[in-house]
């Protein structure tokens, strides 16, 4: 709204059209992914390389997937933190379907996605039926999913293999020596952007974000959407699961855990607003990219554990104040 | 007065509910503990209970205020790992120890809230930023688990009581209730976040000292955050930087605070019930080793007592007449 | 005050405002909605700081940054919107901004006390302090926060439409609050577009238009007439398209409600909708017009009665229902900017929002037929903007209103209601719209909608159902609607059931 505002009292020229394409945050986004790269040259010469390019980018893929469905639930003002154990779900059920014979193998990635998908139902119902803050049902979801994997793994480390089909999409090569990870987000990639920009349930989401009173006095079938939007993320975050289990060869205990902060910076960074209504893919793109850049440079930097961390919150930070400002009360 | 008595009841509805249901489930707890309820057992309970109690009323004080704070959890774990290091020695550099220790806390709660305040910021992003930052000093301090603290002040707050049977952790709760959250609660700043927490436009428009309140809820948070992390350093003498730990004690935080009868949206509820919620929790955690349940299934029945617990929000949806009313 | 100046990116609320109050008088101030009349209060108390101009306090220039410099300079506000915090109770609210203090904790007995004495000045005594403001009704609420205003011990009291929200027992004990206030010596700035408020209360009146104050005069020395000629800047005669006349419709009615009910606001409405006709809600604030729109939109839940929709009856669940093409229905909501738009997206998104489903196969918007929609809508309604892509927020008022019906009426609704849709709206705007729903109503449409505005009543409608307390208390046809039997209508309605349940009221 801030965003809208300023560019109203600019007068309303076509230069404020133009200015609405070009997303600022989104802009300042890639320009920190090339800051970034500079710096990293400064450490290691081969930060420039292709191949240590494209390896960034696939290691971006599994995050961007998740992030995908991140900045479809954020859009829509709310947000999810069930992803943490969501993730853990998609790798753990997709590997454990592969001992269920051969149908099981097949079925290894949809099974995966199913149980995603059904969680992030429990999510919608709770979220768009029961009216309950997304924040405490997706923590609620969360902890459900964790204590479920837990009795399923007997609290033991999983000792399920992932399927080759798995592993293919996650650590294969096809097409120009492109990883396969990368080309499987650039398909949910351009699937979201059409969903988002193409569709009505992608105006939905927009309409709801923005004022969600106003789209359901519109007629908009405000429940469905917002239950389809937590399907997706939960489906996309046990995607990235999969993944994720793919590219280790097995699930692990807790492996969701260090996506969920990183999900949520991507896309808020990436100009999309907490507060729902206001956001582009390209942004969150970016978004993921910088994350994925910045975990790397302080690897590459030889920065302890310790400072990761500290940076890590700092950069958000620095970003939010720039751009995720709230307005004053005498606005 | 005797007519008050409606208008007292419907204030604290929350907080009673919540201590209802407590004494409910320490009762079946107690009763079907396998050794019975002697001192020691008293103890262990209640000193894991007095740890969430103290983190969950950190949370509380956010979340009157309509916001919530994600990085409670992460300044409990950086003033464990402070305090391993610092409180130890002599009873002169105990003290300065325990003074430092809580000093970081109010210093990491006074960051949150200025960050929300002046940057406007949402506080769930910037908890979450925070809370790294927070996690990153801690790692810093105890890159490994390890370190110490002073025996005689751990034994003083995890022990008991002189006279022998009420765990000493309870009179640390009561002394941080007496000490921080009656005086906020009755003072006009504490009011004031209240006040904030139910509408911050009619708070605004009321001459209501938003910042203020707000700077206040935030630096007390990280005030019983620190005193949650020293509590932790006397249980276990020793500071481990675990991220898990500083997330499972944010989320039980915040199950604590619903369960409590704080409503999330800010402006109702009291630090008491979140007391009872979080004493609440852990005795339902604890119910699974009483009836000699597999350990094993105990995340996943803390979790569906948090799904239940967070359901029980929806129960406003009886009463709602016009749809409208849902949509903000 | 003094040429006090406001902008509101790029609308002027205020321009060269000037208003001068005097202790022991009431001062009304009058204007249509969107003169100015609440940026000017909104600058007394502080809430808003002004671009130019400067007020005077007693001779001597003050400057408040914030609502609390108002109050300590002795200027309480009761606003509109109220400014109490529904999850304290009365007596927390009222002493919100000084409160009582022992040993730098609050109070409460001292609090108690002042809220007592408080609400007793106010002439509510029946409101218990200890009572959270979220359970008491919007009437009583407004009671609580005149209270609140006078525990403030002001020297200069400012109401906001203060009135719009009181049941009629509550509106008759303000005016002898008010009135004793006055001879006490407090100075009352009153704001109000209702001629027979002032009428009762003011001694001196300044009219606001545009921004500016147009004239000031002691009450009773102007017409009505001529009041609202300076209200609106113009001869007092707005052009309503003529209404047709019709042939008596023979077949079953487009909409027909009967007993309607819902909780304590609507008890046995029934009423017959023909289509190609138009009837107007009247009556007092309040009475339940809003929610018997809201009633048939589907948006109440737990309505008792039935609705009927060409001679079938049918259970609308909501919006997304009421909008299928075998009901037909469209609502333009009481709050544009929070119910009718999603002001930060484009005015295209706005646009064709509600007509998505048939722009759309499949679930994927066709760009096209979305653009042709758009332009051809913008194109019949006249709406001024520089650029669809632009966002809602860049529109007037009167442009958005437009948006909102334009809005509903891609999807060429059989049944349109309205809910006060000229609120706030320009002249000349109004009138575009009263020519628009005569033309809908020529092609068919049946339109049911409710206006605070008498003129608007006269002018446009076949018929009115006058409301009260809801329920339909009289039904007003053709010649009959008139301005004088409207007001007399909800006046007397009001006098008959007022004495009847003036007591039992809570």
């Amino acid at each position: 709204m801030a965003d809208a505002e300023a560019t109203a009292r600019r007068g309303g020229t076509s230069r404020a059209a133009w200015r609405r394409h070009v997303d600022p945050a989104t802009l300042s986004a890639f320009g920190c992914i090339v800051a970034l790269l500079l710096v990293g040259s400064v450490y290691s010469s081969s930060f420039l390389s292709p191949e240590y390019l494209l390896q960034q980018l696939k290691v971006a893929s599994f995050l961007g997937v998740i992030a995908t469905g991140m900045m479809i639930v954020i859009l829509l003002g709310q947000i999810d933190l069930s992803v943490p154990w969501v993730v853990a779900v998609g790798g753990m059920m997709a590997t454990a379907a592969t001992g269920w014979g051969p149908l099981g193998v097949m079925l290894a990635i949809p099974v995966g996605i199913a149980c995603g998908v059904g969680l992030g139902l429990v999510n919608g119902v709770g979220v768009a039926f029961l009216r309950l803050p997304s924040m405490v049902v997706t923590l609620a979801v969360n902890a459900v999913a964790q204590g479920l994997m837990v009795v399923h793994t007997g609290g033991f480390s999983p000792q399920d293999a992932s399927s080759p089909a798995m592993r293919f999409i996650a650590t294969g090569h096809s097409l120009f020596g492109i990883p396969n990870a990368l080309l499987v987000w650039a398909v949910v990639g351009a699937a979201a952007v059409f969903l988002l920009t193409r569709t009505t349930f992608g105006r939905t989401v927009y309409a709801i974000g923005n004022r969600e009173r106003a789209a359901y006095l519109s007629g908009a079938r405000t429940r469905t959407v917002v239950m389809a939007a937590f399907a997706l993320s939960g489906g996309l975050a046990a995607f990235g699961g999969v993944l994720l289990a793919g590219y280790a060869s097995k699930a692990a205990q807790a492996m969701g855990d260090p996506y969920l902060l990183p999900a949520i910076a991507a896309v808020v960074l990436g100009g999309t607003s907490i507060l729902g209504g206001r956001g582009n893919y390209l942004g969150t793109v970016a978004g993921v990219i910088l994350i994925t850049l910045l975990q790397s440079i302080l690897s590459v930097m030889q920065m302890e554990e310790f400072g990761r961390h500290v940076i890590y919150g700092v950069v958000i930070i620095a970003m939010l104040l720039v751009y995720g400002r709230g307005r004053r009360h005498s606005d | 007065m005797s007519g008050d008595w409606p208008y007292r009841l419907r204030e604290h509805r929350g907080t009673l509910l919540a201590f209802l249901a407590f004494v409910v489930m320490f009762a079946i707890y107690a009763s079907n503990h396998p050794v019975g309820l002697n001192a020691n057992v008293a103890t262990t309970a209640a000193n894991k209970g007095v740890l969430l109690a103290i983190v969950a009323m950190a949370q509380t004080l956010v979340v009157l205020t309509s916001g919530i704070d994600l990085s409670v959890g992460m300044v409990m774990v950086l003033a464990n790992c402070l305090a391993s290091a610092i409180v130890v020695g002599s009873p002169r550099s105990t003290a300065l120890g325990v003074l430092a220790v809580l000093g970081v806390g109010c210093l990491c709660g006074a960051i949150n809230g200025l960050i929300v305040i002046y940057g406007r910021l949402q506080p769930i992003v910037t908890t979450i930023a925070t809370g790294a930052v927070y996690y990153g000093a801690a790692l810093a301090l105890r890159r490994v688990p390890g370190g110490d603290v002073n025996a005689s002040l751990a034994e003083a707050l995890t022990g008991q009581l002189p006279g022998g049977s009420v765990p000493a952790s309870l009179a640390l709760l009561l002394g941080v209730v007496l000490v921080v959250w009656l005086p906020f609660r009755h003072s006009a700043t504490g009011r004031a976040a209240y006040a904030v927490g139910s509408s911050e436009l009619a708070a605004y428009m009321s001459g209501v000292p938003i910042r203020r309140a707000k700077f206040v809820a935030y630096l007390l948070s990280g005030l019983l955050a620190s005193i949650a992390g020293l509590f932790l350093t006397c249980i276990t003498y020793s500071g481990e930087a675990s991220a898990a730990n500083g997330n499972t004690y944010t989320l039980y935080s915040i199950a604590a605070v619903v369960l409590g009868g704080v409503s999330l949206f800010g402006g109702s509820g009291s630090a008491i019930g979140a007391i009872f919620g979080a004493l609440m929790f852990r005795t339902i955690g604890d119910l699974l080793f009483v009836f000699n349940l597999d350990p094993l299934w105990q995340p996943l029945f803390q979790g569906v007592v948090l799904s239940a617990a967070v359901c029980l929000g929806a129960v406003r949806l009886l009463r709602m007449r016009n749809r409208l009313d849902l949509y903000g | 005050m003094q040429g006090v100046a406001k902008r509101y990116g790029g609308v002027r609320a205020l321009e060269g405002a000037d208003l001068a109050i005097d202790a022991g008088r009431i001062h009304a101030v009058l204007g249509e909605n969107g003169a100015g009349k609440s940026t000017l209060i909104k600058v007394m108390a502080g809430v808003v700081q002004p671009d130019a101009g400067q007020l005077l306090l007693d001779g001597r220039p003050v400057a408040f940054e914030s609502p609390a410099a108002a109050h300590a300079a002795g200027i309480a506000c009761i606003f509109q919107e109220l400014s109490l915090i529904p999850d304290l109770s009365v007596a927390d609210n009222v002493a919100i901004s000084n409160p009582p203090r022992r040993f730098g904790l609050i109070d409460r007995r001292a609090q108690r006390r002042m809220a007592e004495s408080a609400l007793a000045r106010a002439g509510a005594e029946d409101i218990h302090p200890l009572a959270l403001v979220k359970d008491l009704s919007l009437s009583r609420r407004q009671m609580v926060e005149i209270a609140k205003a006078l525990a403030r011990r002001p020297r200069i009291l400012i109401l906001d439409e203060a009135t719009s929200a009181l049941t009629a027992a509550d509106v008759m004990k303000i005016y002898s609050v008010l009135k004793r206030l006055r001879d006490e010596g407090l100075a009352l700035v009153y704001i109000s577009h209702r001629m027979h408020e002032i009428a009762e209360l003011a001694d001196d009146c300044t009219v606001f238009r545009n921004g500016r104050s147009v004239a000031t005069y002691p009450a009773g020395t102007k017409s009505d007439r001529e009041v609202v000629e300076l209200m609106i800047g113009r001869e007092y005669s707005a052009v309503f398209p003529p209404l047709a006349v019709r042939a008596t419709p023979g077949d079953a009615p487009r909409l027909e409600l009967r007993h309607l009910g819902w909780n304590a606001r609507l008890d046995d409405v029934s009423l017959r909708l023909h289509a190609g006709e138009v009837i107007g809600l009247g009556g007092l604030d309040g009475q339940g017009q809003r929610e018997l729109l809201l009633a048939l939109f589907g948006v109440l839940r737990g309505t008792t009665g039935e609705v009927l929709i060409d001679g079938r009856r049918v259970a609308i669940s909501g919006p997304a229902a009421a909008k299928r093409s075998d009901i037909g229905m469209a609502l333009i909501p009481e709050d544009r900017k929070t119910e009718g738009l999603m002001l930060a997206m484009s005015v295209r998104d706005n646009l064709s929002f509600a007509a998505l489903g048939r722009l759309s196969r499949v679930g994927v918007v066709d760009g096209a037929a979305e653009a042709e929609a758009v332009a051809r809508m913008v194109r019949l309604l006249a709406i001024r903007s520089d650029g669809t892509d632009l966002p809602a927020s860049s529109l007037s008022g009167g442009n958005q209103q437009k948006l909102v019906l334009a809005k509903w009426l891609m999807m060429a609704p059989r049944i349109l209601l309205l809910n006060d849709p000229t609120r706030g709206i320009d002249v000349g705007t109004k009138q575009e719209i009263y020519a628009l729903l005569r033309q809908l109503a020529e092609a068919g449409t049946a339109i049911l909608f409710y206006s605070t505005d008498y003129d608007e009543l006269v002018g446009c409608c076949d018929r009115v159902l006058v409301m009260y307390d809801g329920r339909v208390r009289r039904e007003l046809a053709g010649a009959e609607i008139t301005e004088h039997a409207l007001i007399s209508s909800a006046l007397n309605i009001g006098d008959d059931a007022r004495s009847a349940r003036a007591a039992a009221r809570p």
